[in-house]
């Protein structure tokens, strides 16, 4: 799966501008397959149930990825900046942008008096080489996402935008490796996480799935000095319990928790104090869905240089497709 | 003139029927239906020439920020809540009116005389502030007002240095949304190529609620939101964003804190803008935020848009309002909505 992940997180996709991955993900999609984008962006494959008794699931990974937005170009040809989602301070300084047409931008930041507090965003700026306004090649609402290439680091890969690519990597891989389902089954690759959950709200509402599952990626507790979590790299995707916006249904988690262990699935129990995923909108849609979470532990979320497992990815793959191939039982009452 | 009577009216959010009452007898003629929904919301249709399955919202807010009574002292002065963003610098020394009856009030403030040592340079928080009616008692008070009327800044519709400046300007409370109001009114006296549906809505400043549910009722095809949006190009030594500039024009959105504009319709208005010669500018993106944040998320999804005229000090008092943006935000909407239908090209999976 290296080739697909180098592959979608060097695309360039922002909130709001999630084109480029859409295509990508398109042109993989397996022949013949029913697809369609919605009124947001939200692309939407449909594979439909072979026979009779399965459930309506939606399957979700994010395609956007959080960037910066140009809010101003200054006479000398700098450009102010705003976030577009959750962008941390800490990488910013000597970091690059690139911008939907190429062009690249250097972040420098205005002088500080106290060097060891980190100044608010205002403070920071992108130098696109241009000298005034004029010979500019960006304006403001341009957006731009950070710069970084893909890397493998033994049986570790490294890039910007593992949020949530490797996420759509995922659904997409179990898409073509999974046979037939009793289920059927949508897979979303959703538009505007990273700003507020909003193609899963939408896309939520006009799937209308009896379950939902979402794909993204989780932080983990293994790196020097860290918040506690119980998350490691390279012991296996993770079956969330709870997040900062969600509570997993029960039967959702129990299900995809048993699907693991029949399966012989390493998999590591989530809870993860703060952020959220898609399956926290789609559980509110319309009357409410039992929704859960499959996450890949990643580290340094937010940052250019996101961190995942190989073994981590291939093991959410056969989860997920060893849960939606067979009949589902996520107790209670079917609808 | 309806901008004026708007202006003055008493709307703050959850309590807008001043403003619907001035709206409905200046909309009925011009439209086919009209109704207010459950919460509020003024809503009218208006069908389309010939036959069109397009259904098109076109919202503007109808209320404002304000306060509320929350307490009566035994001093007859009263205590006060916000409703909306409204910051504390600008609420000391201001007149105000309370409840339906528009009872005349003071948010009081120590004279300088009186102040102690470095008292004068600290912003009052609002929870230490009081309006003083003029009462010397509880009881007095409780004849004239009573715990959770709504209260109004006091201020006039005025023009301003008419004959001097290129500028039309215009000084008066509430232009965010009136200004919306006023222009979405004017616009139903022309019949579109598509099913029109204007939302005159509630409680956009307490967290876009009429609109959620008017987007949801409604269920729309595309969505214009028309805004008044704060200008600060005031001098400032730093080269940075002035979010607006007044004079120059309606401003389009292509971004704020609550939704992303659809780029289709970014790329529509700004089109019809440089071919029809309208000034117009873009806001500073990751500011603020207005109606189109709760609609384009209703049901699953409606590409939207917010088109606003630009206003200085939104939010205060006294806000001023250039009229040569009202006029040309209304130019810009004539122009570009009898060609929105082309405009909603399919999105592509392989753009």
């Amino acid at each position: 799966m290296k080739e697909i992940i180098k592959k979608l997180t060097e695309c360039f996709g922002p909130s709001g501008y999630e084109a480029a991955v859409r295509s990508c993900i398109s042109a993989e999609l397996p022949k013949g397959v029913e697809a369609r984008v919605d009124a947001m962006g939200n692309l939407i494959v449909h594979k439909p149930a072979a026979g009779k008794g399965g459930r309506k699931v939606m399957v979700a990974a994010h395609m956007d990825e959080i960037g910066v937005v140009v809010t101003h170009v200054d006479q000398k040809g700098f450009l102010r900046f705003g976030n577009v989602g959750g962008v941390r301070l800490n990488p910013l300084m000597g970091g690059r942008v690139r911008f939907a047409d190429g062009t690249i931008g250097v972040i420098g930041m205005e002088k500080v008096d106290d060097a060891s507090r980190l100044p608010a965003l205002e403070k920071f700026y992108i130098d696109v080489g241009a000298a005034s306004p004029g010979d500019c090649p960006v304006k403001v609402g341009d957006v731009a996402c950070f710069h970084r290439g893909f890397e493998q680091l033994g049986t570790r890969m490294v890039a910007k935008a593992m949020d949530d690519r490797v996420g759509c990597a995922v659904i997409l891989q179990t898409l073509k490796v999974m046979e037939k389902s009793p289920n059927d089954l949508y897979f979303v690759f959703t538009v505007q996480e990273e700003v507020g959950l909003r193609g899963a709200a939408t896309s939520g509402f006009g799937v209308e799935p009896e379950i939902a599952v979402a794909v993204d990626v989780t932080l983990t507790g293994d790196t020097p000095e860290c918040p506690p979590m119980a998350v490691a790299l390279g012991a296996g995707p993770t079956v969330k319990i709870k997040d900062g916006g969600m509570l997993a249904h029960a039967g959702v988690k129990d299900w995809l928790m048993r699907t693991a262990e029949n399966a012989g699935i390493a998999y590591q129990r989530e809870v993860l104090v703060a952020g959220t995923t898609d399956a926290c909108a789609i559980q509110v849609s319309r009357a409410g869905v039992p929704s859960g979470c499959i996450s890949i532990p990643t580290r340094f979320v937010h940052m250019p240089s996101e961190v995942v497992d190989a073994g981590d990815v291939e093991g959410a793959v056969k989860l997920l497709s060893a849960a939606l191939s067979h009949p589902i039982d996520i107790g209670g009452e079917k609808s | 003139m309806l901008l004026e009577q708007l202006s003055e009216a008493s709307g703050v959010s959850g309590h807008e029927e001043e403003v619907r009452a001035l709206l409905l007898p200046a909309i009925r003629d011009r439209v086919d239906a009209c109704r207010v929904d459950g919460i509020g919301n003024l809503i009218a249709r208006k069908k389309a020439k010939g036959s069109s399955s397009l259904r098109v919202l076109v919202a503007a807010h109808m209320d404002e920020v304000g306060l509320m009574i929350t307490l009566i002292e035994e001093s007859g002065l009263l205590r006060f809540a916000k409703v909306g963003g409204i910051d504390d610098r600008v609420l000391p020394a201001r007149t105000v009116l309370i409840g339906d009856k528009k009872i005349p009030g003071v948010i009081g403030v120590k004279p300088v005389h009186l102040s102690e040592k470095g008292e004068a340079e600290k912003v009052m928080e609002w929870k230490q502030l009081s309006i003083d009616i003029g009462a010397s008692s509880k009881a007095e008070a409780e004849r004239l007002v009573q715990r959770g009327d709504y209260a109004v800044f006091a201020t006039e519709y005025r023009s301003m240095a008419a004959d001097l400046s290129a500028w039309r300007t215009v000084q008066g409370k509430a232009f965010d949304d009136r200004a919306g109001c006023a222009i979405l009114a004017e616009l139903l006296s022309e019949r579109q190529d598509f099913d029109l549906i204007a939302g005159f809505t509630v409680q956009e400043e307490v967290g876009l609620r009429g609109a959620r549910v008017a987007a949801y009722a409604e269920n729309p095809d595309v969505a214009v939101v028309v805004e008044c949006t704060g200008a600060n190009e005031v001098p400032t030594t730093r080269d940075v964003s002035p979010s607006t500039r007044l004079g120059c024009g309606p401003s389009i959105t292509i971004r704020d804190n609550s939704f992303i504009a659809d780029a289709r319709l970014v790329e529509l208005f700004t089109n019809v803008a440089v071919q029809r010669g309208i000034p117009h500018q873009f806001k500073q993106p990751n500011i603020g935020g207005t109606d189109a944040g709760a609609i384009h998320r209703s049901r699953a999804g409606v590409p939207s848009i917010t088109i606003a005229v630009p206003a200085r000090y939104i939010h205060s008092p006294a806000a001023i309002m250039d009229l040569n943006d009202f006029e040309n935000t209304i130019a810009l909407l004539r122009e570009a909505l009898p060609r929105l239908s082309g405009a909603l090209t399919p999105l592509r999976r392989d753009a």
